[in-house]
């Protein structure tokens, strides 16, 4: 029972400090905490969907030859995603653009229409050329490989799925939206399959006058 | 004349447009036809009422896209008119032109283009007109045996639950048609 007192002064002193030391904890773990939620609330300024949407592509025209995005450099296009066989939307849409450039006069020369396979596996690029041919305007239309079609559709944050059908064929369900891209590539708008021509041209004509 | 009604294979249709005389004489000619049939036994009903269904559903404005050498399918599009009390349903069909014919339903939900085969056919509710046009139904032309062409006009053979086979002629059209007159420019 000597000295008591200096001992329980000491554990009492680290104590303190232990307590001291979790504080620091505490606090350092929630700040690190809202940092991290802090800046998930604030993304970086580049991450809008105009950069997220498109990018670089390499795939095969109808000649044969092989088209990267750099063909479109510095023009703006309008790019969809379908396949041949597909009987209904993909004619209708595409028409529907061949329609509007006619409409648009000289200002129709100022974008590309740009039509991608989703169905690698049966549209060769001479099935394509003799498809996009047939709508009497200049359509660049373009196939590759199924992991070169899969590399442009997720850059374009668009869809396609290959579905079987009765009797061992299949079908393609894929993104029916066409894409308006200026001409630094990036997404300017979007033509959705149910808006009117006439919403559709307005479009266009800010497209080729950006 | 409910007897007539029951047996409209007897009526002479193509007299009623002739003129009142002569409708009067078809009539008295259908009548005395048709009186000696007045027991149409329980049978022969029935296949008068089958005839009177296949007769009443009718399928306008057949037409089609045309296709691309190499392109093995395509879409025709019609409106089929149900003016009768009984539902019926498009089950099938078969065109020389193509391997198969299916009948599909196109879906855009959310920005996707779905096509998927009715393997239980179309109803064709009583009374109503079912139209197959672009973004809805389609009957689809599978494995084209040769490309269809514009200007052509298509054989194509329908077949019903009720009304069995009826035939129809696809008009082919520019591709981009939405109608089957001429494309809509806009």
């Amino acid at each position: 029972m000597a000295d008591p007192a200096p001992t329980d002064r000491g554990s009492s002193r680290l104590r303190v400090m232990r307590m001291i030391l979790w504080v620091l904890v505490l606090l350092a773990a929630g700040a690190a905490l809202y940092a991290l939620l802090y800046r998930s609330e604030q993304p970086p300024e580049a991450a809008t969907y105009a950069d997220a949407v498109g990018g670089p592509f390499t795939l095969t025209a109808p000649d044969g030859s092989t088209v990267t995005h750099e063909a479109l450099a510095g023009k703006p296009f309008a790019i969809f995603f379908g396949f041949t066989r597909c009987p209904d939307v993909c004619p209708t849409t595409l028409a529907r653009l061949a329609q509007l450039r006619e409409r648009m006069g000289e200002d129709g020369d100022g974008f590309e229409i740009v039509f991608v396979s989703v169905d690698p596996e049966s549209d060769t690029p001479e099935d394509i050329g003799r498809y996009v041919a047939l709508f009497d305007t200049p359509i660049l239309g373009l196939t590759g490989t199924k992991a070169q079609i899969d590399a442009i559709v997720g850059a374009y944050h668009a869809f396609y799925e290959k579905v079987p059908t009765e009797g061992g064929g299949y079908t393609v369900d894929h993104t029916a939206s066409v894409f308006l891209m200026d001409r630094e590539g990036k997404l300017q708008s979007i033509i959705d399959h149910h808006e009117s021509a006439e919403t559709s041209l307005d479009k266009l004509e800010r497209l080729v006058s950006a | 004349m409910t007897v007539i009604l029951r047996c409209p294979q007897r009526q002479p249709k193509a007299a009623i447009a002739a003129g009142p005389r002569r409708m009067v004489k078809a009539l008295a000619a259908a009548l005395a036809l048709a009186l000696p049939l007045s027991a149409c036994g329980p049978a022969s009903d029935a296949d008068a009422a089958t005839e009177a269904t296949a007769s009443r559903i009718t399928v306008e404005r057949a037409w089609s896209r045309e296709t691309a050498p190499g392109q093995d399918a395509g879409g025709a599009f019609l409106t089929i008119v149900n003016p009768g009390s009984a539902p019926d349903r498009l089950i099938g069909g078969t065109a020389s032109i193509a391997g198969d014919v299916h009948i599909h339903a196109v879906d855009m939900t959310g920005g996707v283009m779905r096509m998927r085969q009715l393997t239980e056919g179309l109803e064709i509710p009583a009374g109503r007109t079912v139209t197959l046009e672009p973004g809805g139904y389609h009957i689809m032309l599978m494995d084209l045996q040769r490309p269809l062409a514009r200007g052509d006009a298509v054989p194509l053979t329908l077949e019903f639950e009720k009304a069995g086979r009826i035939e129809v002629e696809l008009a082919v059209q520019p591709i981009g048609a939405a109608g089957p007159g001429e494309a809509h420019h806009g």
